[in-house]
C-alpha cells in the first residue's frame, strides 16, 4: 500500500509556536515580566519587604520618600498617617490583589463556563431563560450592582470577591455559549455523536477544550478588571477593611492626605495602575499569540 | 439475501417557524426517496447543492431521523425519532465527512481521537484499545510514529485517512462516505480511493458514496442514484445509468463535466480554429 | 511584445517555522487574446504567483523577479498608486469564493458602480447604464432589479457572474481567474467557464485560468503551465499536454484521474516519484 506523503514544514510543539507569536508583541512580553515580579515579590513578600505592614511606628509618622528631603532611605516610599512603611504595605497588598484576582477569575470561570455550557448546548428555551437572566445582570453598572451585593452580604473582602465573580458572570458565559454554538455544529462532534458520545462527553470532552482561547483572554483581561473592581469596592471601604494592605483600602485611608502627603495616595495607585496595565498587556498577546485568525502564515 | 440497507419512501422536511415578517415554510430536503444496497457494494448518490443528498446521508447514519418513509438495516426497521438507537445499531452506521480540517478534534491527539468510540461503545482494557488503534492506523497507510500527534501536524489526506481508521474502529456494516475526497487533491485524491477499494475488499464493507464529481462515480460505484432538488431521478447499475441515463437532469449532468481526454481536445481546438 | 512576462518570481513568507518559499522561480509569459492555464495541486504556489504580480499579497510575503512586465510596464518598481492605476482596470482578477470575494454590507450595485467611479470617473447616469450593460453581458436576468440585491441573496453562480461583470467594468487586457468555478456546481460551472471564454473571445482578452481540475484545463486552455510545490514542472500547449506528457509528473498527474484507470487501482504519484525526482524530471 502506498505511503502517505509526508508534509514539507517540521511540525512546530504548541508551546514553540505559541512564544513565537506571543514574543512578537513587544508590549505582552513586558507585560510577562512585571507581572512575574509582582508574582516574585508577593511570593516572597516576608523576605523581600524591608519592613513589617503592620508595625506602627510613632516616630515616622508620614514621612516623605527616600529620595526626597526629610525622607530616610529605610522608608523608601515614606510612611503613612499611623507610621507604617507604604513599600512594604504595597509588597505585602500584592499578595491581596493576586489573590483577589485569581479567586475572581477561578470563580467567573467555573460558574461560567458551566451555565454558559448548558445554555449553548441544549439551546432552547434553557438558553432563552439563561440569557435573559444574564441580560438582567449586565443592564446594571458592574460597581453598582457590586456595591449593592456588598452591602447586603456585609463589607469584606470575601463577601467583595463574591459580588465581583458576580458581576463578570455574564461576560463568561456569553463567551462560552458563542464558542459551544460554533463548534457545536462542526463535523468532528457529530462524528462523536455518531460514535455513541453521550451528553456529558460531548459537552465536556470534545466541545469545552475546543473553546478554551477566548476564555483564557478574557480570564487575563477579568484578573485585571478584578483587581480594580476590588479596589474600588475597597476605596468605598465595602471591601477590604483596615488595617489589611490591600491597595485600594490604601487609598480609602489615604484620601485626606491628598494635599499634604501625596506619597500615600499616588503609590498605591501606581501599584494599581502598573499591575493593571502588565496584566492587559499580557492578555493582549495573549489573544494575538492564540487567535488562529490573526497568526503569520 | 436480506439488503444491508434499504430505504422505503424516505422523506425528510424542515419546517422552518415564521415570525412577525415572514411565513412559516416547509422546506421538503428529500421527497420519497427509496434504493437497497447489498453486503460488499458501493452506491453513489449524485447530486449538486441543494439535492438532499447530505440530508438523505444523515438519515442512514442515523443523525437526524426520517419524517416519514421506513429504513431498513440488515432487515432491522430504525426509527430514531420513536425509540434510542441501541449501541449494536449505532456501531452498524458510521460515517466519514466531506472536509478534512474540521472532522477531527483539534485538542485530541490521533490516538485518543480512534480510541474514543471504543471506549464509550466497549469494555476493552486500554492496551487491548491502544492496539487495536495502532493496528487500524497502519491498516490506512499511517504509521506508528503519528499515533501521539495533533491532527493540525497532518495534511487533508492523512487526515482524511485518520477519518476513515476512526469510522472502522466499530467494525460497521455500512460505512456513508459524504464526499469524502472533494476537498483533496489529484493524487491524493487517487490514494484515498486505492485505500477505500482495498477496505472494502478486505472487509467485506458496504458504502454509500456521495459524490457530485462523476469520474470518481464512474470509477467506484456499483449502483448510481441521481437526486435532483430531493428526488431519486435516475436509479441503476452504473453501466445503465451511464450509457443510457433517461432522465433530463442526469444527461445535464454528464453534458456538464469537463472532459479531459485529447479527442475533446481536438475537438475544440478544431472548433475554434473554424470560428 | 508579450502582454504579460514574469521572469524567476520568487515568493518567501516568515513563517515561525522559518521562511518559506511559496514560489520558487517561476517564469511565464501570456500574449493577448491567449488562454494559459496554470495547474497544480494545493501548495504549487499557482494563486500565491498571480497575487504577488498584482502585489496582493500581504507584507510577510517577500516578492523578488528578474522580470515582472505588463505591456512593457515594470510591475515591481511601480508605487503602490501608480500600480492601483492599472490593477483592476487593466489587469482584473476574480476569486474562487463568489459570495465572500463581494463586501456583504454593500449592494452588488454599489460594488461593481464603485469600480467605475475609481477608475473610469464615470457620473452617475452613466455608471448605472454602464454597470446594467454589463450585468446584461454576463447574462444576469433583470439587470436593473438585480443592483439593488444583497450578496447573501443572490446564489454562488450569480454572485460569480457579478464579480466577472466587474472585472471586465474596465475592459481589461488582461484576466486571472483563481479557481473561478471550483465552489460552484457542475452545472453551473460549465455555464460560467463558457461565459468566461465566450467574453474572451469577444474581448481579445489575455486570460490567465488557475485551476486543480484537468478537466477545466482540457476545456478551455491554449496552454498550459504545471507547477509543483513552487516551481514549474513543464510549460506546452494543451493539446501536446494531454497526449504525450513529457514530465513524469504531469504523466502520473493525468493517470490519476478516474477517467484515465486502466484496472482496479489507480496509480499515485508517491507511489514512484519523490519531490527531487519530480524537480528533476522538470520540462522547462
Amino acid at each position: 500500500m502506498a505511503v502517505a506523503e509526508i508534509k514539507t514544514t517540521k511540525p512546530q510543539t504548541g508551546f514553540a509556536e505559541f512564544w513565537f507569536y506571543f514574543s512578537r508583541n513587544k508590549g505582552a512580553v513586558m507585560g510577562l515580566v512585571f507581572f512575574l515580579i509582582i508574582l516574585f515579590v508577593a511570593v516572597f513578600a516576608a523576605f523581600v519587604a524591608p519592613h513589617s505592614p503592620s508595625v506602627q511606628n510613632r516616630d515616622v509618622l508620614l514621612l516623605p520618600p527616600g529620595w526626597t528631603q526629610g525622607g530616610q532611605w529605610t522608608y523608601l516610599l515614606g510612611t503613612d498617617a499611623v507610621g507604617r512603611d507604604i513599600l512594604s504595605r504595597l509588597i505585602y497588598g500584592a499578595r491581596f490583589s493576586l489573590f483577589i484576582g485569581l479567586v475572581v477569575v477561578t470563580l467567573s470561570v467555573i460558574s461560567g463556563v458551566l451555565v454558559g455550557l448548558i445554555a449553548g448546548y441544549f439551546r432552547g428555551r434553557t438558553d432563552t431563560i439563561i440569557m435573559r437572566v444574564m441580560d438582567i445582570i449586565l443592564a446594571f453598572p458592574s460597581l453598582l450592582l457590586a456595591l449593592v451585593l456588598v452591602a447586603v452580604l456585609g463589607p469584606g473582602l470575601v463577601n467583595a470577591m463574591i459580588a465581583i465573580s458576580l458581576v463578570n458572570l455574564p461576560h463568561f458565559v456569553r463567551l462560552t455559549r458563542a464558542a459551544v454554538m460554533s463548534e457545536r455544529t462542526k463535523d468532528y462532534v457529530i462524528a462523536s455523536r455518531v460514535a455513541g458520545a453521550g451528553t456529558m462527553r460531548l459537552m465536556f470532552l470534545t466541545i469545552l477544550p475546543n473553546c478554551l482561547a477566548p476564555l483564557i483572554v478574557q480570564a487575563t483581561l477579568a484578573f485585571s478588571a478584578a483587581i480594580l473592581d476590588a479596589a474600588a469596592l475597597g476605596f468605598l471601604g465595602m471591601g477590604a477593611q483596615p488595617p489589611t494592605p490591600e491597595w485600594g483600602t490604601m487609598l480609602a485611608e489615604a484620601r485626606e492626605f491628598i494635599q499634604r502627603a501625596w506619597w500615600v495616595v499616588t503609590f498605591p495607585g501606581v501599584a494599581i495602575l502598573v499591575t493593571v496595565i502588565a496584566i492587559n498587556l499580557m492578555g493582549d498577546g495573549l489573544r494575538d499569540a492564540l487567535d488562529p485568525k490573526l497568526k503569520r502564515s | 439475501m436480506t439488503h444491508v440497507l434499504e430505504a422505503r419512501n424516505l422523506t425528510r422536511d424542515y419546517h422552518i417557524p415564521g415570525s412577525l415578517f415572514k411565513k412559516a415554510k416547509t422546506v421538503h430536503a428529500v421527497k420519497g426517496v427509496s434504493f437497497s444496497v447489498d453486503q460488499g457494494k458501493t452506491l453513489a448518490i449524485v447530486g449538486e447543492s441543494g439535492c438532499g443528498k447530505s440530508t438523505l446521508a444523515r438519515i442512514v447514519t442515523m443523525i437526524d431521523p426520517a419524517t416519514s418513509g421506513d429504513m431498513l438495516i440488515d432487515g432491522n426497521k430504525v426509527d430514531i425519532a420513536k425509540e434510542r438507537l441501541t449501541p449494536e445499531m449505532r456501531q452498524k452506521v458510521q460515517i466519514v465527512f466531506q472536509n478534512p480540517y474540521g472532522t477531527l478534534n483539534p485538542r485530541k491527539k490521533i490516538g485518543e481521537i480512534l480510541t474514543e468510540p471504543l471506549i464509550i461503545n466497549t469494555n476493552m482494557k486500554a492496551d487491548d484499545r491502544r492496539d487495536k488503534a495502532m493496528a487500524m492506523l497502519k491498516k490506512v497507510g499511517l504509521e506508528e510514529k503519528h499515533y501521539g500527534r495533533y491532527p493540525h501536524m497532518f495534511s487533508g489526506g492523512q487526515r482524511q485517512r485518520v477519518a476513515i481508521a476512526r469510522a472502522l474502529m466499530l467494525n460497521p456494516r455500512l460505512l456513508v462516505l459524504d464526499e469524502p475526497v472533494s476537498a483533496l487533491d489529484l493524487s491524493v485524491q487517487a490514494q484515498v480511493l486505492n485505500l477505500l477499494a482495498d477496505l472494502q475488499d478486505e472487509f467485506q464493507l458496504t458504502y454509500v458514496f456521495i459524490s457530485h464529481d462523476l469520474s470518481v462515480v464512474r470509477y467506484i460505484a456499483d449502483d448510481v442514484m441521481v437526486m435532483y432538488y430531493g428526488e431519486a431521478v435516475e436509479y441503476g447499475s452504473r453501466e445503465e445509468v451511464f450509457s443510457d441515463p433517461k432522465h433530463n437532469y442526469t444527461k445535464t449532468l454528464f453534458a456538464a463535466t469537463p472532459r479531459a481526454d485529447v479527442e475533446s481536445i481536438k475537438a475544440r481546438l478544431a472548433r475554434k480554429n473554424a470560428a | 511584445m508579450s502582454l504579460f512576462e514574469i521572469e524567476n518570481l520568487v515568493v518567501e513568507f516568515q513563517t515561525a517555522a522559518g521562511p518559506f518559499r511559496a514560489v520558487d522561480g517561476v517564469s511565464m509569459k501570456v500574449n493577448a487574446g491567449e488562454v494559459l492555464a496554470i495547474v497544480g495541486e494545493s501548495g504549487s504556489g499557482k494563486s500565491v504567483s498571480m497575487l504577488a504580480a498584482m502585489g496582493l499579497l500581504p507584507w510577510t510575503a517577500k516578492v523578488t523577479a528578474d522580470k515582472l512586465l505588463f505591456n512593457g510596464i515594470d510591475l515591481l518598481g511601480l508605487s503602490p498608486s501608480d500600480r492601483r492605476k492599472i490593477v483592476g482596470k487593466d489587469i482584473a482578477m476574480i476569486f474562487q469564493e463568489p459570495v465572500a470575494s463581494l463586501n456583504p454590507c454593500f449592494t452588488v450595485g454599489f460594488q461593481i458602480e464603485e469600480v467605475l467611479r475609481i477608475h473610469l470617473g464615470l457620473d452617475k447616469k452613466a455608471r448605472r447604464a454602464r454597470a446594467i450593460e454589463l450585468f446584461d453581458l454576463v447574462g444576469i436576468p433583470n439587470p436593473a432589479e438585480r443592483l439593488g440585491h444583497f450578496p447573501h441573496q443572490m446564489s454562488g453562480g450569480q454572485c460569480q457572474r457579478v464579480m466577472i461583470a466587474i472585472a471586465l467594468s474596465c475592459n481589461p487586457k488582461l484576466l486571472i481567474a483563481d479557481e473561478p468555478t471550483t465552489a460552484l456546481d457542475v452545472t453551473i460551472q460549465k455555464q460560467i467557464l463558457d461565459l468566461l471564454m465566450r467574453l474572451q473571445a469577444e474581448h481579445g482578452m489575455g486570460l490567465i485560468i488557475i485551476t486543480h481540475n484537468m478537466g477545466v484545463v482540457a476545456e478551455t486552455a491554449d496552454r498550459v503551465i504545471v507547477q509543483y510545490k513552487g516551481r514549474k514542472i513543464e510549460e506546452a500547449d494543451v493539446l501536446s499536454l494531454f497526449e504525450s506528457p513529457k514530465s513524469e509528473y504531469t504523466r502520473a498527474l493525468l493517470s490519476a484521474l478516474p477517467d484515465n484507470a486502466t484496472g482496479d487501482r489507480l496509480p499515485t504519484i508517491a507511489e514512484f516519484l519523490s519531490d527531487d525526482q519530480i524537480f528533476a524530471g522538470a520540462v522547462r
